[in-house]
């Protein structure tokens, strides 16, 4: 099925059969590798990528489904030698070990810092009338989608925060 | 994956009419468990119809007071809508304890409603299952679990539904407002979408294959406090042991049950001047399965009626 997706600045046409997930067609159709399957059914947010700047898990979404759609991988961060803030504060935090959820790490904390921005409540938000602090509570919270089996969150907690003081 | 034929949906009719000369095709909205099932092969539709891109996904007051919120809105949508956040707060605090913020981007309210059960033995394609293998027996009646069903299951199933936010909605007394390929539109609650398994377990709801959700209203908050509380085995992302609700008056039981499970006799004690802890021994009175599943449904209901009630659950 003829389906245009732009991913990363750049627009492909690709004529992909319905069952291929939005992650299958990057890694194996457009060979970019950045995002990692993990577990395939939504579990692990290894896949985690951004679309029409909103992250979600490519595992659980077809490519058919995103005829038109602006995608942004880990790939799609940096601007040339210029890491993402969020990818400087991963490297500046130390905040991975073997690095394969890391990807899926990063596109998170990158959706994560835009919802924050635009007011989105958590589980942990106190007072939901109220601004969102971004504490510590929270960053775990909103980064609970991203498992880490080497569990270097304290480390991917600390980088969010860093990348967020960047932000803020 | 088995293969299916794909469509995207012009509008609203085009989705209606395929559905009607398709047999055994799904809706696809955000995803989230359609897909999850179709890779495990659980679920087979021979066509899917798109209806993700459908403009139905505004969260408007109605005359009446009450909220709408579009099929399609997306859970993230609808728990940051400000109108939901101050005047709903318990639906809000229901949909943010359900998956990953991930997952919520993605999942819409239509789907959630329409979501399957988490039971472990209808997840695993090698287990017997009633609910997806008519006929084939219950694994999870003598199996290992700790998210069986309490009220209203039967000897063929008792699987429960593992929707956080429907259970707030039954409490608010939401409608789905739902619309056919003869272009008859009907209201039911949520409360009775889902049927209870009954002789026929594989069937999950009262909705014709081509009935399409387009809308949940909920009609203006009860007076009194609300609360929402969610129990589970770890901190975040997984599905709940049991949760509650409290909307005024009312009180919405969570994974116990094959739908939301309205506490109708925790709510007529109330009626009457029982204490909180009263009322949810009233309805867990009637409840059956593990005492120590029991025990914990009880406590957790009568400590968010207290709360609601206190005006500290949400």
């Amino acid at each position: 099925m003829l389906t245009t997706i732009r991913v990363n600045g750049v627009d492909h046409d690709v004529d992909v059969d319905p069952r291929t997930s939005l992650l299958d067609l990057l890694r194996e159709g457009l060979d970019l590798k950045g995002t990692k399957k993990g577990c395939d059914h939504g579990q692990c947010g290894a896949c985690t990528v951004l679309v029409n700047g909103v992250r979600i898990n490519a595992c659980l979404s077809l490519a058919v489904m995103h005829d038109g759609d602006a995608v942004v991988t880990v790939e799609g961060l940096a601007s040339g030698e210029l890491l993402h803030p969020v990818q400087q504060a991963f490297l500046t935090e130390d905040a991975f070990q073997c690095g394969y959820c890391t990807p899926g790490q990063i596109c998170s904390a990158v959706g994560l810092l835009a919802e924050v921005a635009a007011g989105q409540p958590s589980e942990a938000t106190a007072d939901l009338d109220g601004p969102v602090t971004l504490t510590d509570a929270e960053i775990r919270e909103r980064m609970s989608g991203n498992i880490c089996r080497c569990s270097a969150y304290p480390q991917i907690l600390a980088a969010v925060r860093r990348a967020a003081g960047a932000a803020a | 994956m088995k293969p299916f034929a794909f469509e995207r949906a012009r509008d609203v009719d085009h989705a209606l009419s395929l559905a009607a000369v398709s047999p055994g095709a799904r809706f696809l909205a955000g995803g989230t468990n359609l897909l999850d099932l179709m890779k495990l092969e659980i679920e087979q539709p021979p066509r899917l119809i798109d209806v993700g891109r459908l403009p139905l996904a505004d969260i408007a007051e109605t005359a009446g007071g009450g909220l709408r919120i579009g099929a399609l809105a997306t859970n993230t949508a609808v728990a940051s809508d400000p109108k939901v956040r101050s005047r709903y707060p318990a639906l809000a605090r229901a949909i943010l304890a359900g998956g990953s913020v991930q997952l919520r981007n993605k999942a819409t309210v239509g789907g959630n409603l329409m979501q399957r059960t988490r039971c472990p033995y209808f997840m695993d394609a090698a287990k017997p299952c009633n609910k997806r293998l008519p006929g084939s027996g219950c694994s999870a009646m003598d199996g290992l679990s700790s998210t069986l069903a309490l009220f209203g299951a039967s000897e063929m199933c008792i699987a429960v539904s593992p929707s956080d936010m429907s259970v707030a909605l039954a409490a608010f007394d939401a409608v789905a407002e739902t619309v056919r390929a003869d272009g008859s539109v009907q209201r039911r609650s949520v409360e009775t979408l889902h049927r209870l398994p009954g002789e026929a377990p594989q069937v999950d709801t009262d909705l014709a294959p081509d009935e399409l959700i387009l809308a949940v209203e909920l009609p203006p908050p009860p007076e009194g406090g609300q609360a929402w509380r969610k129990v589970r085995a770890r901190a975040s992302y997984t599905g709940a042991l049991a949760s509650v609700a409290v909307a005024g008056d009312r009180v919405a039981l969570g994974a116990v049950a094959a739908r939301p499970w309205r506490a109708r006799a925790a709510e007529a004690a109330l009626a009457d001047g029982a204490s909180p802890a009263e009322a949810a021994a009233a309805e867990l009175a009637s409840a059956e399965g593990e005492d120590g599943r029991k025990a914990l449904v009880r406590r957790l209901a009568a400590d968010v009626i207290r709360q609601a009630r206190e005006g500290v659950g949400s």
